[in-house]
């Protein structure tokens, strides 16, 4: 890294089912100019828009940048667009990071946003060779979850994924961002229809119209924009095949990796003591519990312990998605930012009600494509 | 799953454009996607591809291996029989319709291949699948190339 890079502002929508007042370029401009006021500054004042979104198909607008670039008040500057599945909204923020830790800019604009309620069903085919061979989501989720439980049973058990819906949603009743605030009983996951076995419907996620935003400034810009920023101390993304020989979907190696590499880049040796908490990208309920295992904070087939014994609750020893993650508010390409954007927060002391006291290091993590892609961001208060 | 959570927002209804998509489309499948096509419509056979530099063998084929960069220009055959990776009993799709039977998808490591097989399996009940187990193709009759031209696995 050339020179240091912060979150110096951060802004997010309210994450809801249908955003019927809004278009999509309405939709992240929400986003951008909270993230704007929040961090003090104007939209003249920043060099670079770095946009993420989903495929097309999933605003379904063609060509977002065209739309969106305006609205985020770009014109007569550089936009850059980013998409890598589900960790896309990730990927925006790293790219804007790369934009300031080269030196070419001192303010960069963040944006990621997706509308799923307005989605143009089916979107385009996959690769003819790869047709057929595809999962849908849902699918490679619950096949990951078979694997994972099978690997580990007794210690891990489906009433551990319900625990995990539990306490996501009885954190997300503290943010009002989040997309569902009601809070449900491990019991009541356990009794929800079967939707793709062992996932129940309260181990799915929902699906929000969303946009998130964050400002990101070099060293001698944050200083004077923030009085607390968020400093990137480390940053690991990995991407791997899609058919991959020997791939392993209950200790998915691109996430080992992508830890790795941040856990280096930010000098951290033991993570379940040098960090304060974590955002993971818990899609699918049992996600959390393998997310926690894969980025080394507990040895595999300990992620049902964390949960049950409250390590990752809220005021537990290791918060884990103390939002509500992304079982509380799914909006698509937005949701990896949004990991980001909570972990930041919590750094710079801001996260409103679902603050955990005293956090000086958190970490963000996002997954994307068939489990392929993976990105993991480490904040730190001190730069 | 929209409409889960009953949050809308934005208080009131928003002027809504509406129109409809017919998305006619031709790809080019590419060299060995072709092959792997023919040999299962006319020969009833799982043809994979080695990568020259790691070996392994590679499913769907194609002339390059995702992980080594190298040529993956070897055909083999791979069995029509395997070993149960994991699987997932389906209730309905995304969409939420609800299947009339609940269809058990499965990833399967064919004897041969390198990378799991994704099918679906039959002439069995969710509660009787266990991940291990071996399963062998039934392959269809009227066969157009694609990966349905095996109607589904069972158990042996």
């Amino acid at each position: 890294m050339t020179r240091a890079a912060a979150v110096v502002g951060a802004g997010q929508t309210v994450h809801a089912d249908r955003r019927t007042d809004v278009s999509v370029p309405e939709l992240a401009r929400e986003a951008a100019r909270r993230a704007l006021e929040d961090a003090g500054i104007r939209a003249r004042d920043v060099d670079a828009v770095v946009f993420g979104s989903g495929p097309e198909s999933w605003e379904g607008v063609n060509r977002p940048e065209g739309w969106i670039g305006p609205a985020l008040g770009v014109p007569g500057k550089p936009i850059l667009r980013v998409h890598t599945g589900g960790t896309t909204g990730a990927a925006a923020t790293i790219a804007a990071f790369y934009h300031v830790t080269s030196g070419m800019f001192d303010v960069v604009l963040a944006v990621a946003c997706d509308k799923p309620s307005e989605r143009v069903a089916g979107g385009l085919p996959d690769d003819e060779a790869g047709a057929g061979f595809t999962l849908d989501t849902r699918e490679l989720a619950a096949m990951q979850a078979r694997q994972y439980i099978d690997r580990h049973y007794p210690e891990v058990r489906e009433e551990h994924g319900a625990m995990v819906v539990a306490k996501n949603r009885g954190n997300a009743a503290k943010n009002p961002f989040a997309q569902v605030r009601t809070p449900v009983a491990a019991k009541d996951v356990m009794a929800s229809p079967p939707v793709a076995t062992p996932l129940k419907e309260l181990d799915c996620p929902p699906l929000a119209d969303g946009a998130a935003a964050l400002v990101i400034a070099d060293e001698r810009r944050a200083r004077k924009i923030a009085s607390r920023p968020a400093w990137f101390a480390g940053l690991g993304t990995c991407s791997a095949g899609a058919f991959m020989p020997d791939f392993d979907m209950a200790y998915p190696e691109p996430c080992v990796r992508a830890a790795q590499i941040a856990y280096q880049m930010a000098w951290i040796y033991e993570p379940l003591r040098e960090l304060d908490l974590v955002e993971v990208y818990d899609a699918f309920s049992f996600q959390e519990l393998i997310w926690t295992e894969a980025l080394g904070f507990c040895n595999p087939g300990e992620g049902g312990k964390m949960v049950e014994q409250g390590i990752t609750a809220m005021d537990g020893e290791f918060p884990v998605n103390p939002s509500g993650g992304i079982l509380s508010a799914n909006p698509g390409g937005a949701g990896a930012m949004l990991r980001q954007l909570e972990a930041a927060l919590q750094v710079m002391g801001r996260a409103g009600e679902h603050q955990v006291p005293g956090v000086k290091k958190a970490m963000a993590h996002s997954w994307g494509g068939a489990l392929q892609f993976s990105t993991v961001t480490i904040f730190s208060h001190r730069m | 799953m929209p409409g889960k959570s009953g949050i809308q927002s934005g208080g009131s209804q928003g002027v809504g454009v509406e129109g409809e998509l017919s998305i006619p489309y031709r790809h080019a499948a590419g060299r060995h996607a072709e092959r792997f096509s023919r040999e299962m419509r006319d020969n009833r056979r799982i043809m994979g591809v080695r990568c020259s530099r790691c070996e392994a063998v590679l499913l769907p084929p194609r002339p390059y291996c995702g992980f080594c960069f190298e040529p993956a220009t070897e055909w083999v055959e791979v069995a029509d029989e395997g070993e149960l990776v994991t699987f997932t009993s389906v209730q309905g799709d995304p969409d939420a319709a609800v299947f009339e039977e609940p269809r058990i998808r499965a990833l399967i490591m064919l004897d041969g291949a390198g990378v799991h097989f994704p099918h679906v399996l039959g002439e069995v009940a969710p509660d009787d699948v266990s991940e291990g187990m071996r399963v062998k193709a039934v392959w269809s009759e009227d066969r157009n190339g694609t990966l349905s031209d095996i109607k589904y696995f069972r158990p042996i």
